[in-house]
């Protein structure tokens, strides 16, 4: 008899229990899966964006990383077990994706008004979040005196030798020959639009191929300039900005810097659709985009969040005025047309 | 120790350590002569093997010196030896025909290659393998292979043979008949063999003289005869044959005679070969076949009551064990001949021994 | 007697002597089969059915299947040469129509693209311009977008894109192409994977030989030890066993280093610094160190085997400590070696994190293309075909090794 009345006890309380837990807010299915180009960035990201929307939506989000590997998504669309639901890409990933039908048409009215993006970022399958560039870097403490102003020096190797790190793709680094090798800035992709043209940027490549140290991830560029394994290197804005902030003295070329955008994009075949739009609304809203720029060197793209900007951060984004005075702009419509025929002479390059 | 000028390898106080703490060949004095085929016999880790070994040069001694055909071999490296080997597991090559593991040692001697095939034809009937040659080691029977590995051996006629527990692996009726057939290899040939077994059956079969060994030691170098006949202690007494002992004090002592006391009642006359003064313990061996049921009188100095405990028919012979003096365990050999009482377990009879079949050794 | 012969012989039951023996073998059979059917199947679903799939990607035209066939129809008796007339144009159009409705156009238009560069951006906005369209003439649409639809170079591609099979990514694979009269070599420029094969084939090759000479000594140290210092030597050889690839990899990163111990220790010694990270002596290095225990192992327990009465025999015949070992030990331990250097030569030709890590752009073997075209360009078909190519190649390797060093005589132990 008492033993019937403990468990009768002890049940009523679980049911109790359970009963409390079950309150109407985010169930404990509701996890987010966020994919992004690790490192600082990611962190970023995290500090800005993560932690803020699991406190106030009690979701869990779970955080992977890639280095725009597409195909994986491709694979699991395939399988047809897609496990990611927001996807930050770069332009030409956005636009790749797109093609591929590997992104989903994105429905505004689930973010917001067009109109307060830069018009550039607003594309059928992603919005922009953040303006990021590839610029050149150097280790002040190697070059006290006379150090490399502009991209010019990256192909200098008899004023300024030693190694030089260089993303292991053809995209950027054909522009940047073909400035250095005396084409301006408004002409770059008539010129590389060519054979010729192509031809002359591979030769000027060609001058420091045997100095350059290939990266492949964002997080590498500032670690071989770290550890002495090259002289300078081109690097994503970011990631210097935030290796100067862990005390090292780095410095940015802002010359022909080539800006670029990150967006958010939702991959096709996703479980979670609706709270990936909730999060891409959340991450959009001005006020929690302009946190982002505290913890790393990369500017907003909604019209409102600029205005919220500290001017002492401001003065390193990308977007300052002072920094686009020669910046270039990166062409898709060429890449996407001449990425894969460039990447397979540029490996061939690569491989000679 | 002085060597005999037909000695043809001789060990002088050869002693060797593998881990420098102790001896595993303790002072070992052994002069082998030529032609001869000498046995070393003894349990598992007398070091025998090492013995052999040092031979072969496969083992330097510690201390001492080796002598073959009058020259110190102590530095001499195996190769150079000229000395043939049986292994106990044959060791024959695997990866080469019979032909080919016996043309081996004719082919690094630069021999001719129709010299090298006469040898090998020679070699290969002389073990009866002729049809053989052109298979391997794995599609020849144990027996088979170990006469591969004796041809092997034997095919570059060295002057000298060891032999490691050749016939170990084999079953005992190949075994048997081997011994049989080495023996009379040796006999032809006239090759000297040092041949390492811890069967004394073996020993006895086919040696001309046999070395017991025990705990890195001779303990008696001798014919199989003498050996059996005339154990030098108690250890080699045991090891060779059937054996009854009886351990007692020496009470009187008097040129070839001994009297020793056994327990309470005994008194028995024996041959004494290894004991101390009057008042030393000794331990009296005596063969089975040497005590007589019910003797007559005045044919044996010793005589005493025995109750029957146990008859075990053998064929040809028949085991009893029965008490005598205080023992349990003593064996008599009753032959099934006529003329032979009839014995009953329980009975008690007469049994009875003479001085000389009963030796007092050392005490055990 | 005669009748006896002829007669069946019969059990005890009456029933022949072979049905009953068939009888019981049957049920012998089938427990074998029983015993391996799992396997069997594991096999056939984990490797042989890729291996199938991946055969197939690699001459499908995923991309266009069932989606060109209007044109593909009226290209069909098109000479190649000359501009298509309005009835290509027509099905085309149609085509990217009904492709754009299913938001397949851009795969299309990139499949293309990836034969023609500059197609994609061309389809794009052609392909805007007819979905507005009822009804043709199409043709002066797509000559006024823009004047690459008069180049017949684009049309053999789009006729050769909608056949259901392809040939590009098996031809791409061995540096070849198809041009306007046949097959041939794909331009300096671009022509890569002959290249890209050689190098793979001969960085193997030369792990394979540098682990060899590396580990038999060590393996024979090892079979000969007394247990207990073999046992210490052996933990040295497995070590590297316990760390995973990437730890292993990243330290050689980190040794190799041009700031690293390694030429901090050649400033100390020759005042000079060399390049080692980053190259082929790097790439060669780490896959080595990572390999040796796969080419020791194998040795190692075939020497284990031979036993030490086999070279004291050879000595005790009189052949000398080198003869011996060379005439005697060595043949024994073939079967090792054989079995050690497969296994190392088959692994090295998969490759890919360690030469990414620690080599140099010319030091990246065949797996970084196959990676590279399924993560980074989606190309699916590109990267099975490379896949197979060394699939092949290394079974034709395969073969012609078995040739020489038989299969069977292989040993691991
Ligand atoms: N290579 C060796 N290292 C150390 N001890 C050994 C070695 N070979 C033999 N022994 C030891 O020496 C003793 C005699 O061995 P061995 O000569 O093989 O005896 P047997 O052949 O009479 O059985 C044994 O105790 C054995 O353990
Ligand atoms: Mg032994």
């Amino acid at each position: 008899m008492k033993h019937l009345f403990t468990l009768a006890v002890s049940g009523l309380a679980a049911a109790t229990a359970f009963g409390v837990a079950d309150v109407p807010k985010a169930s404990a299915q509701d996890q987010l899966t966020i994919v992004s180009w690790g490192g600082a960035y990611q962190e970023s990201q995290r500090k800005a964006y993560y932690e803020p929307y699991m406190k106030e939506k009690g979701v869990k989000i779970v955080e992977e990383e890639y280095d725009g590997e597409l195909g994986k998504l491709q694979a699991m669309k395939d399988a047809g077990n897609v496990t990611w639901d927001v996807l930050d890409v770069d332009m030409a990933h956005a636009i790749a994706g797109c093609d591929e039908g590997l992104l989903e048409e994105l429905d505004y009215s689930r973010i917001g008004p067009k109109e307060k993006f830069l018009p550039d970022t607003v594309l059928d399958c992603a919005i922009g979040s953040i303006a990021y560039s590839t610029i050149l870097a150097y280790d002040a403490d190697v070059y006290k005196e006379n150090p490399p102003v502009a991209i010019m020096d990256l192909f200098d190797t008899a004023k300024y030798p030693g190694k030089r790190g260089l993303l292991k793709k053809p995209f950027g680094n054909l522009e940047w020959a073909l400035i250095a090798d005396g084409v301006s800035r408004e002409e770059v992709y008539d010129v590389l639009g060519t054979p010729e043209g192509v031809e002359r940027a591979f030769k000027k490549l060609d001058t420091i191929k045997k100095d350059v140290v290939w990266w492949e991830a964002g997080a590498q560029a500032p670690e071989l300039l770290a550890n002495g394994e090259v002289v300078m290197t081109s690097a994503w804005n970011g990631r210097i900005g935030n290796a100067v902030k862990e005390g090292k003295n780095f410095k940015v070329v802002w010359d022909h810097q080539e800006l670029d955008w990150d967006l958010w994009s939702i991959p096709v075949g996703t479980k979670n659709i609706d709270l990936a739009y909730d999060f891409i609304k959340f991450a959009s809203d001005p006020k929690n985009m302009s946190q982002q720029s505290k913890y790393i060197d990369y500017a907003p793209t909604h019209v409102d969040a600029i205005g919220l900007i500290d001017p002492e951060i401001a003065r390193n984004l990308p977007t300052y005025p002072e920094n686009m005075k020669t910046a270039i702009s990166l062409d898709w419509v060429f890449w996407a047309d001449n990425n894969e025929e460039l990447t397979k002479r540029f490996n061939a390059w690569l491989a000679q | 120790m002085s060597t005999s000028a037909n000695s043809f390898v001789n060990f002088i106080d050869v002693q060797k350590s593998y881990d420098g703490e102790t001896l595993v060949v303790k002072d070992l004095n052994l002069s082998i002569r030529r032609g001869e085929f000498l046995t070393l016999l003894g349990p598992s880790g007398s070091g025998k093997t090492t013995t052999l070994m040092m031979l072969a040069g496969f083992e330097v001694p510690t201390h001492g010196r080796i002598e073959l055909d009058g020259r110190e071999i102590n530095n001499l490296a195996p190769h150079k030896r000229n000395i043939g080997m049986v292994f106990q597991n044959y060791a024959l090559f695997p990866h080469m025909t019979v032909e080919e593991n016996l043309g081996f040692p004719l082919a690094v001697r630069k021999l001719p290659k129709a010299e090298i095939d006469a040898k090998i034809d020679r070699a290969l009937a002389m073990v009866q393998l002729s049809q053989m040659r052109k298979r391997r080691p794995a599609q020849l029977s144990g027996g088979q292979q170990q006469r591969v590995a004796l041809a092997r051996a034997l095919v570059f006629d060295p002057k000298l043979v060891l032999m490691d527990e050749p016939l170990g692996a084999l079953d005992k009726q190949l075994r048997e008949h081997m011994q049989i057939e080495i023996k009379h290899i040796h006999q032809s040939l006239g090759v000297t063999v040092v041949y390492v077994t811890h069967d004394q059956s073996e020993a006895l079969t086919m040696s001309d003289r046999v070395a017991v060994f025990n705990d890195g030691a001779i303990q008696q170098l001798a014919t199989p005869a003498d050996l059996y006949e005339r154990p030098q202690n108690s250890f080699v007494a045991q090891f060779i044959g059937e054996n009854n002992r009886l351990s007692g004090v020496v009470t009187e002592l008097n040129g070839s005679h001994c009297r020793v006391k056994v327990g309470e009642a005994g008194d028995i006359r024996a041959l004494p070969v290894g004991i101390g003064n009057v008042g030393a313990r000794t331990t009296l061996s005596l063969r089975p076949e040497r005590v007589r049921i019910n003797p007559t009188n005045g044919a044996c100095a010793n005589q005493f009551e025995a109750r029957v405990e146990e008859l075990i028919y053998l064929g040809d012979h028949t085991r009893a064990r029965v008490q005598v003096l205080g023992h349990a365990n003593f064996v008599v050999k009753v032959p099934n001949a006529e003329g032979v009482p009839d014995l009953k377990p329980g009975s008690t009879i007469r049994i009875g021994w003479r001085t000389e079949d009963c030796r007092a050794l050392d005490a055990f | 007697m005669a009748v006896a012969e002829t007669l069946p012989s019969l059990t005890i039951d009456g029933v022949p002597l072979k049905v009953k023996l068939a009888r019981a073998e049957r049920s012998r059979k089938l427990k074998a089969v029983g015993l391996v059917l799992p396997l069997f199947a594991f096999v056939v679903l984990t490797f042989l059915y890729p291996i199938v799939v991946l055969a197939q990607k690699s001459i499908l035209n995923e991309e266009t299947i069932g989606r060109l066939t209007r044109t593909n129809e009226a290209l069909a008796n098109w000479d190649g040469v000359s501009v298509p007339d309005e009835a290509a144009f027509a099905a085309l159009a149609v085509d990217l129509k009904q492709a754009q409705e299913r938001r397949e156009a851009s795969e299309i238009a990139k499949r293309i693209n990836s034969e023609f560069s500059g197609a994609m951006s061309r389809f794009k906005s052609v392909t805007r311009k007819v979905a507005d369209m009822e009804s043709g003439p199409y043709k002066e649409v797509f000559l006024s977008s823009d004047e690459i639809w008069s180049d017949p170079a684009l049309w053999r591609v789009i006729r050769s894109v909608s056949n259901t099979y392809t040939p590009y990514y098996w031809l791409t694979a061995v540096d070849l192409r198809q041009g306007a009269e046949g097959l041939e070599r794909a331009p300096a420029g671009e022509a890569i994977f002959l290249d890209v094969y050689a190098r793979t084939f001969w960085i193997a090759g030369v792990v394979t030989v540098l682990t060899l000479i590396l580990g038999f000594p060590v393996a024979y140290l090892l079979a000969t030890q007394p247990a207990h210092r073999a046992n210490i030597l052996m933990i040295f050889v497995m070590l590297p066993f316990w760390t995973s690839l990437l730890v292993r990899t990243t330290a050689w990163f980190v040794l190799l280093r041009s700031e690293g111990p390694l030429n901090d220790l050649a400033e100390m010694i020759v005042n000079n610094r060399f390049e080692m990270i980053f190259t082929r002596f790097g790439t060669i290095v780490a896959m080595t160190h990572i390999q040796l225990p796969f080419t020791l192992l194998p040795i190692y327990s075939v020497m284990k085997t031979i036993p030490p009465s086999h070279v004291r025999a050879a000595r005790s015949l009189g052949a000398g400590p080198f003869h011996a070992f060379w005439k005697v030990y060595f043949p024994q331990t073939v079967p090792g070696i054989a079995a050690g250097c497969l296994l190392t030569f088959i692994l090295c030709l998969g490759y890919y994190i360690t030469p990414a890590l620690v080599g140099g752009p010319r030091d990246q073997m065949v797996s970084y293309y196959v990676a590279y075209y399924m993560n980074n360009v989606i190309n699916f078909g590109q990267a099975a075909a490379l896949g197979m190519m060394l699939l092949i190649i290394t079974m034709v390797l395969y073969w012609a090794y078995n040739r020489l060093v038989g299969i069977d005589k292989m040993k691991l132990g």
